[in-house]
């Protein structure tokens, strides 16, 4: 019972961390309807600049910067390419982004090289706290401040500020927006630059965690899919609550049955479908109808 | 992806002789870009098959730069049977996928043999079409004993170790150091074929040697957190963390073990070099058994090691050195043999027939399931303190088997492994 107990306090923090990635790909979609299927190649970048920008500037600083640098990474493609692409039949963006995914993994492998990059927990993050016989790592606690505090932030900018106001409106309806005299463009290219940044933290943090290598984001990013799917695309808190679903479900399936604990989440998704097809809280998009 | 660019220069027969692939295949070739004619008789066609992404992905690129420097160095020789050398090489993607790509390097490049694959998924399904068409295939990164066993044919030569070399050769230096009797084992197995061959291979060693394997988890390749397993093994309280992971998924394990802290030991059924690079020195520690290793001190071996970092700015790990070797042991048997005919060759190598494989002993290969016999060795995870460079991360402790002892007493018996060549 301790044990069941403490994989889901476990698995809690982990689907914390699935929450921030997928954030990132269901605020995308929701404005501009684009499925970004090159979330892990901005998740990649995001792992690959902090190792680099770590050499330079040390881990806290280097942490800060790489979304920023991914953010601004992400307008320059949302403004170059991305926008000719909005109106237009939706598997061109698919194929867009499908396209982008690869060159991005590509373009590490041929500036970095395939191999694993070591990349270690910073000393001052290193570590492990003990609860009675918990046992957490001081390094994952600390994604646990990071994510809730980025999605506390980004629930204050979506909710109580103009910008977010004007994002909504865009969501509901982008055409009434432009009439009310508010070009929607820069609006378009922040949204989808906050949504690549949130990747790119998601993958700063991961770089202690996992092998740094270009196709590092390939798997991760599909559970962050289904994590969208599952909570319902467009639905801020349906995607954190189906964010930490997933990341208990796959501790508890790990507990009584490990080899089903990667697909479990999969088996869950179809369940949900077949009852819920929009998702748990999915919204209903009137330009998707 | 094709890998191989062909430039060619068409002439009005070459381009009748082609019209059957197409105008597009014409341009292709004119353009520079992957050629899709026929390959030229005059050449030695080599097929090179490995996994190019995902979680082999990293060894898979080894593989290619060591059957790449492999074929520049016959060419700057002269080729072999003075014949210039063509490299085609193919992502093998997985095992639904590997055995077509075979097939098309057979069939389409006419290649004189095929080298490569790490996945024993993959391998398996490799070996069954070079054995369907009559093609000799130089197996180089697939641990599973049934490869060597079941799977085992007449075309299909090993030179990577199989799972009851890797599992003995570390295995019997645990136990002389008392690490094996009345112990008890936490494993994690990767949950596909070469996983289940060498939990199969290790549980067995460990229990015929006293030991006690508490729990054997399978978990899918690729698997982003380990934190669930963790917590079990924190729970199990066992002497040993025994991984039978393979490629990135032995670098993710390690770097999330450390983050946890735990006092238990870690060994395992397969170390990979590049993995344990990737993990980085504060990650890992203990002794490990190693393939090969670029400190190896023979003459060929440094020389080896010293062409690869000036082509490619790193050393080479235990995957390049296999595919390299695949290319050169097939090199050396067709200038012995003088002819590229499959079974004159097969019949070179059942013979006997020693090569230099860049180890202090000569390799010579087993009639009787084709593998690779060679040395192994016992390697030690150095402080940080004693690392020349970030590569420099192992010491080697002992050649196993030793130096007196006959190579055949790491490789599995017949008992062990039966082969039927059929």
């Amino acid at each position: 019972m301790l044990m069941l107990f403490e994989q889901i306090l476990n698995g809690l923090l982990v689907g914390s961390y699935y929450t921030l990635l997928a954030l990132g790909l269901s605020i995308i979609f929701s404005l501009g309807g684009v499925v970004n299927l090159a979330h892990g190649a901005f998740y990649a970048v995001g792992a690959y600049l902090t190792v680099l920008f770590t050499d330079i500037l040390g881990f806290g600083l280097a942490f800060l910067i790489t979304p920023a640098v991914v953010g601004l990474i992400g307008i320059a493609i949302e403004a170059l390419f991305l926008r000719r692409l909005y109106n237009k039949d939706p598997i061109l963006t698919l194929l867009f982004t499908f396209g982008l995914a690869m060159s991005g993994e590509q373009a590490l492998r041929l500036i970095f090289g395939a191999s694993g990059i070591p990349f270690s927990i910073p000393e001052f993050l290193s570590g492990q706290l003990h609860v009675g016989d918990f046992l957490y790592s001081y390094y994952r606690l600390s994604i646990l401040a990071v994510t809730s505090l980025s999605i506390a932030g980004l629930w204050i900018l979506f909710n109580k500020t103009s910008f977010g106001l004007i994002v909504r409106a865009g969501v509901a309806d982008a055409e009434m927006v432009r009439v009310m005299g508010i070009s929607v463009k820069p609006i378009l290219s922040m949204v989808f630059a906050i949504g690549v940044g949130l990747a790119a933290v998601a993958g700063s943090m991961s770089a202690s965690l996992t092998g740094v290598q270009p196709a590092m984001g390939n798997d991760i990013v599909t559970v962050a899919f289904v994590i969208c799917v599952l909570g319902g695309l467009g639905s801020f808190w349906g995607v954190v609550f189906a964010g930490l679903l997933v990341g208990i479900l796959k501790g508890v399936t790990a507990l009584y049955f490990p080899p089903a604990a990667e697909g479990s989440i999969y088996a869950l998704m179809v369940l949900v479908l077949i009852f819920r097809p929009r998702g748990m809280f999915g919204v209903k998009f009137e330009r998707l109808e | 992806m094709q890998n191989h660019v062909k430039k060619e220069n068409l002439t009005r027969r070459q381009i009748l002789k082609t019209s059957l692939t197409g105008a597009g295949a014409i341009a292709a070739g004119t353009l520079g870009l992957p050629s899709l004619v026929t390959a030229g008789e005059d050449t030695i066609r080599v097929g090179h098959i490995t996994p190019r992404s995902g979680f082999l992905g990293t060894l898979g690129d080894y593989g290619f730069r060591g059957v790449n420097l492999a074929v520049e160095e016959l060419n700057a020789a002269g080729g072999i049977l003075g014949r210039e050398v063509d490299l085609f090489s193919e992502d093998s993607v997985g095992s639904a996928v590997a055995p077509t790509k075979a097939q098309k390097l057979i069939e389409k490049r006419k290649v004189h043999f095929l080298v490569g694959e790490i996945s024993s998924g993959s391998g398996g399904g490799i070996m069954a079409t070079a054995n369907r068409l009559k093609t000799l295939y130089m197996q180089t990164g697939c641990n599973s004993d049934a490869l060597r066993g079941e799977k085992c044919n007449p075309y299909s030569f090993h030179i990577e170790a199989g799972n009851t070399m890797y599992t003995k050769t570390i295995g019997n230096w645990q136990n002389r150091a008392g690490n094996v009797d009345g112990k008890n084992f936490y494993m994690l197995t990767a949950d596909y074929a070469f996983g289940h061959d060498l939990a199969r291979v290790s549980t067995r060693f460990l229990t015929e040697n006293g030991g006690n394997v508490m729990a054997n988890e399978l978990i899918a390749t690729g698997t982003p957190d380990y934190s669930p397993y963790i917590l079990k093994i924190k729970a199990a309280a066992p002497d040993f963390v025994y991984i039978n992971l393979a490629g990135g998924d032995q670098t993710t394990f390690l770097k999330q073990y450390k983050e946890f802290g735990l006092p238990f030991k870690v060994s395992g059924g397969v170390m990979d070099t590049a993995g344990f690079w990737a993990a980085g020195i504060e990650s890992i520690t203990g002794y490990w058994q190693s393939l090969w290793y670029h400190g190896m001190q023979t003459d060929t071996s440094q020389a080896f090691t010293k062409a690869f970092v000036e082509k490619y700015k790193k050393p080479p790990e235990n995957q390049a050195w296999g595919d390299y070797m695949g290319v050169k042991i097939m090199a050396a048997a067709m200038e012995e043999a003088k002819t590229t005919d499959p079974d004159a060759i097969i019949g070179l190598l059942e013979s006997g027939m020693d090569f230099d494989i860049l180890k202090p002993r000569k390799g010579t290969f087993r009639k009787s399931d084709h593998s690779l016999l060679q040395e192994m060795f016992v390697v030690k995870v150095k402080d940080k303190a004693d690392m020349a460079d970030k590569w420099d991360i192992f010491e080697i402790v002992e050649a196993s088997p030793g130096a007196n002892e006959n190579l055949d007493v790491i490789q599995p018996t017949q008992a062990e492994n039966a082969c039927n060549m059929g």
